[in-house]
């Protein structure tokens, strides 16, 4: 997949977590704020590995400021977040 | 004679201040409070040093502390609870001497068996007259009961009243009396109104918040305490609000005549009191305007001292008395001990106030907290901080279901009896990690920056610094 448009998905309400993508000249670029981070930082950038895997993103800069998501909330928007980059829904 | 003088450093200079001494403050002006940041400024400017500051609770309008400590104006604090905003600076080891925390009913317990003797103590009042008999039901500040200052203002040394509505003498209805007080202040604002009381205390919307009162509420009446002569205690969270209508709804259904709510008293005791469902209500802070208009009004309202509410050494106090208690937790572990003054990092977020007096004296402890906040379960292995012990909280009641404290077989036997979901504290932890995933541990430093002093006096648990 090709990230051709910055897009977002998410809030910033508790539980949830923001994500932001934007197009990027030279791979994966992932930046994680967590209000969990000490307990769940490392499982964040997996999780956010993973979904850009599953996806087949290899450029892309990634946001996320995240409030406290379980994990399939963090795909969710994630994947939200892509399907809007690439102009697969608005 | 007249007791007023005309600046809060008159009265700091003729009550002899001197580097090193204990001086101290009450909350009941709670985020509203501008008395504390008035008096320590003073003391700042006139160059004292080495204080120790005594008071009831701090909150995060009291952000200038950090700079006094910092400054070493102040150099020993002993709190009952801290906001996080004075919180945070002292998880990261601004103070050498670490923080002693207390309960409410420890705090007066020990100012008057002269473990920490007051020498000044600084009393905000929202009405006084000239020779300080004062009260906090009157004037723009209103806030109230004055409950946790009877102590302050009956064993300091010299006792200074702060106000800003300076009445006629005699002010009839007065809370403290005038024997006390050595000086009066008066001054333009003792405090903010918005930050003193809420205009309203809501309950929850939240299907969650809901469903959880509704399970607690279901617990109450399942333990067979919920009869004539039943009293109660919960605060002014939303689902603690929720469980204090549903009782009432049930007790005016089935015409159950209550002794006493106590509190922390907010609109919703107040409606039970008015509804019959209470003889009195016992209060030593009111939460809410509504509460400051029942308290001045109606007699059967009644203040109460931090003491009388809860002190372990009185010869009797109110908790001991009390069937029902709920309270809430940032952590409860698998052995039932409960966290409630750092969050789930190690920061200093709040503190005891009357949670481990309260525990120890009900019949009925209930926890009522949502099984996960933010990625976070209530339950873990072993709390953070141990704030009120497990062998005094008798049961847990989130929305994924209900943990009896195996130590309550008998009360076990009443909630399956009445087809509640009781499940074990264990498996509420497995049902939390299995939404959340398993956290990984949080590491703190090897510096103790408050003790936690248990109402009998024992250090229970130390709080170290955040890294």
């Amino acid at each position: 997949m090709e990230i051709k448009k910055k897009a977002t998905a998410g809030t910033l309400e508790s539980s949830d977590i923001f994500v932001q993508v934007e197009p990027n000249d030279n791979g994966i670029e992932i930046n994680i704020t967590s209000i969990v981070y000490n307990q769940f930082g490392e499982d964040i950038e997996r999780t956010v590995r993973e979904v850009l895997s599953e996806f087949g993103v290899n450029s892309v800069k990634i946001q996320l400021k995240d409030r406290g998501a379980v994990e399939c909330a963090i795909r969710a928007r994630i994947e939200t977040a892509l399907k809007r980059a690439e102009g697969m829904e608005d | 004679m007249n007791k007023v003088v005309k600046s809060i450093k008159e009265a700091i200079t003729l009550c002899g201040l001197k580097d090193g001494m204990r001086i101290s403050f009450h909350h009941h002006l709670r985020n509203g409070d501008h008395v504390i940041n008035m008096v320590m400024e003073e003391i700042a400017n006139m160059g004292y040093r080495d204080l120790t500051v005594n008071a009831s609770s701090v909150f995060d309008i009291h952000a200038p502390l950090i700079t006094h400590i910092k400054n070493n104006v102040v150099t020993g604090l002993e709190v009952n609870y801290m906001g996080a905003a004075v919180g945070r600076e002292v998880s990261s080891g601004i103070m050498q001497k670490p923080v002693d925390f207390r309960s409410h009913g420890g705090r007066p317990s020990d100012i008057e068996n002269g473990k920490t003797p007051i020498d000044i103590a600084f009393i905000a009042a929202p009405s006084s007259d000239n020779m300080g008999n004062c009260s906090g039901k009157y004037g723009k500040s209103a806030c109230g009961s004055l409950g946790y200052a009877f102590v302050d203002a009956m064993n300091a040394k010299k006792v200074v009243v702060i106000t800003d509505n300076l009445v006629e003498y005699p002010l009839y209805d007065f809370s403290i009396q005038e024997t006390y007080v050595d000086y009066v202040v008066c001054v333009d604002k003792i405090g903010d109104p918005t930050g003193i009381v809420s205009g309203t205390t809501k309950i929850t919307r939240d299907p969650v918040g809901l469903m959880m009162a509704s399970y607690a509420t279901k617990v109450i009446q399942s333990s067979g305490l919920l009869k004539d002569g039943f009293s109660f205690q919960t605060g002014a969270g939303g689902a603690s609000l929720a469980v204090a209508k549903y009782l009432k709804d049930i007790m005016l259904k089935e015409n159950i005549k209550g002794s006493f709510g106590m509190g922390g008293i907010t609109s919703y005791l107040v409606d039970m009191l008015e509804a019959g469902c209470f003889e009195t209500l016992m209060d030593v802070q009111c939460f809410d305007l509504r509460a400051v208009q029942s308290i001045r009004d109606n007699p059967r309202h009644r203040e109460v001292t931090a003491s009388h509410y809860a002190s372990p050494s009185a010869k009797s106090a109110i908790v001991d008395n009390l069937d029902v208690v709920i309270l809430g937790a940032t952590q409860i572990d698998t052995d039932f001990n409960v966290n409630v003054h750092t969050d789930s990092n190690g920061f200093i977020m709040g503190g005891s106030g009357g949670h481990s007096d309260t525990a120890a004296g009900a019949k009925l402890t209930m926890i009522v907290a949502p099984l996960t906040r933010a990625r976070l379960s209530i339950v873990v292995d072993k709390v953070l901080c141990v704030s009120t012990p497990g062998n005094t909280v008798d049961v847990l009641v989130t929305q994924r279901g209900i943990a009896v404290n195996p130590r309550r077989g008998d009360l076990k036997e009443r909630l399956l009896a009445s087809g509640l979901p009781v499940v074990d504290i264990h498996d509420l932890k497995r049902i939390a990690d299995g939404i959340t995933g398993v956290p990984k541990e949080v590491k703190l430093g090897s510096k103790t920056v408050a003790n936690v002093i248990y109402r009998d006096g024992t250090v229970i648990d130390k709080i170290k610094n955040t890294l």
